[in-house]
């Protein structure tokens, strides 16, 4: 179609003044996006404001449609089922064959996990989940993995915590609204968990990939000890997440680790659980930039010291000294 | 007696032509609300493993460029991307300085090729798609490697198959905005 002819100047003044008015505020709005681009880019969470007041605002549409998705999908797997019902039979018979067995270790292993924290005297400690939410949406056109969750800061939600369902770990709180928060996703490529696997103590970060699963990266290089069907649980490591939570199984062996399906696939969680930050102390001190020596750390290096106990501690202690003092303070 | 004479002298396709007008609200409000509507697709209960969903704020912004060209104003990508980027997950400004770029760049197109077809009007939205779904992953801060690439290709190919479909609504949606609901005193 052509474009109108009032869109055409011509040889009048004004309205060729109107066009020039035109292209020039689109090219100054071009040149803020530009600006505001590189401003977000250099730090992600400058505009975290207006974006969890964005989401806050729509929150409340998204909402109601996060409780018709999981019946929806019940739906078709209802119809899927028919088609296999036969060979998923006989296969789930083996398996519960199998799952007994099982059960019957982990009630073993359980009941020895029990005595042996007795002897340590260590108390189990119940940890209450900070709020109960459904992930409302997640953003699917853009390249990064971010999911929005119906809890806000009204809720006690806040920055850093895990936000996990029955299945295991989905993903941490990166931006907190009123009512509604956005979620960082395990399968996004800045997200970075550290694990181990649930058998033994092999560690390893699991990284998120583009294609929605999980690349394990094991931290001691050498022979490749993985083998395809071992979980992943959370290590606790970084003080963030809570150890032994799950987190992914291995499908893929490569040279360094392998690449893991995610176990509790956000798509067919309904409600998640946000949990507190597991260590907040170990979290707020990683975040925190080395500082120079403290009050505390002077002091104790100079009741070290036991020539000096006597006099004042001094005001600049050397620098092998303050050191030390971080050190211990840590 | 008109009516024996013309059937459309009275009434045409968007309402009676006696004591009506156009509603200004709608005639500039729909395709504004459109594209807003659009961008707000993240909140959909959809949670993806990868980026599957075509950019719909963008598709619906170039089809009304394309099949209304008076409608929406030069420096409407401004405030249309601000709204996309503060749900796309992108970081901000990405949509803005994208949305801009391409109405400059239609604007400039138009003048070259006043007359187009479908065609042509489809083959000018399959490249920007692209160049607009190739630049949000290299803005979008992720890590990127070859394999978001490779992952690009479905949506790119969905979002290129959907846009008849998404003109074809937006010509429905120009329907509905050029009502004659508004009476004449």
């Amino acid at each position: 179609m052509a474009p109108p002819a009032a869109q055409r100047s011509g040889i009048n003044r004004r309205a060729q003044f109107g066009v020039f008015a035109g292209y020039l505020l689109a090219s100054i709005g071009a040149a803020i996006g530009a600006l505001l681009l590189i401003v977000s880019l250099v730090r992600p969470e400058a505009f975290a404001g207006l974006r969890t007041m964005a989401s806050d605002v729509s929150a409340s549409v998204g909402d109601a449609g996060a409780a018709s998705r999981v019946g929806t999908s019940n739906f078709f797997d209802a119809i899927a089922g028919y088609y296999e019902a036969g060979s998923k039979n006989a296969r789930m018979k083996e398996e519960i064959a199998i799952a007994r067995v099982k059960l019957a270790e982990a009630r073993a292993v359980e009941q020895e996990n029990e005595e042996l924290k007795a002897v340590l005297g260590l108390s189990q400690d119940e940890r209450k989940p900070v709020a109960i939410a459904r992930l409302i949406g997640s953003t699917s056109v853009s390249a990064r993995r971010f999911a929005y969750l119906s809890a806000g800061r009204n809720d006690g939600v806040k920055v850093g915590m895990p936000v996990t369902s029955p299945m295991g770990l989905v993903g941490r709180v990166l931006e907190v609204g009123r009512t509604s928060s956005r979620v960082l996703l395990l399968t996004d490529s800045e997200s970075i968990v550290p694990v181990r696997r649930a058998t033994d103590n092999v560690v390893a970060f699991a990284e998120g990939r583009a294609d929605g699963s999980l690349r394990l990266r094991l931290i001691s290089l050498g022979i490749n000890p993985l083998k395809i069907g071992d979980v992943f649980v959370t290590s606790g490591s970084g003080g963030m997440f809570r150890p032994g939570i799950a987190v992914a199984m291995v499908t893929e062996l490569n040279d360094d680790g392998g690449i893991a399906r995610l176990l509790s696939n956000p798509a067919a969680t309904d409600v998640v659980l946000v949990e507190p930050v597991w260590q907040p102390e170990a979290v707020a001190m990683l975040r925190r930039p080395p500082a120079g020596p403290t009050d505390e750390g002077i002091k104790e290096v100079a009741e070290a010291l036991p020539e000096r106990r006597a006099s004042p501690p001094p005001p600049l202690p050397q620098p092998e000294a303050s050191a030390g003092a971080a050190a211990a303070d840590e | 007696m008109m009516e024996k004479l013309s059937p459309t002298a009275r009434r045409d396709l968007f309402g009676s032509k006696i004591n009506r007008d156009h509603w200004a609200v709608l005639v500039y409000g729909v395709p504004w609300l459109s594209i807003i509507l659009a961008s707000m697709v993240p909140m959909l209960p959809v949670i993806a493993p990868a980026p599957v969903v075509p950019p719909l704020a963008f598709m619906f912004l170039l089809a009304w460029r394309l099949l209304r060209p008076g409608v929406l104003p030069l420096w409407a990508g401004f405030p249309l991307g601000l709204c996309d980027d503060l749900l796309s997950g992108q970081p901000l400004g990405s949509s803005i300085l994208l949305f801009s770029l391409t109405l400059i760049a239609l604007d400039l197109f138009e003048l070259r090729f006043p007359w187009r077809g479908f065609w042509q009007d489809w083959i000018v939205a399959a490249v920007l798609i692209t160049l607009f779904l190739l630049l949000s992953a290299v803005f979008s801060a992720a890590k990127l490697d070859l394999l978001h690439f490779w992952l690009l290709a479905p949506q790119l190919l969905l979002s290129v198959v959907l846009f008849p479909i998404i003109v074809g609504a937006v010509a429905m949606l120009d329907r509905l905005r050029l009502l004659r609901v508004k009476r004449i005193n």
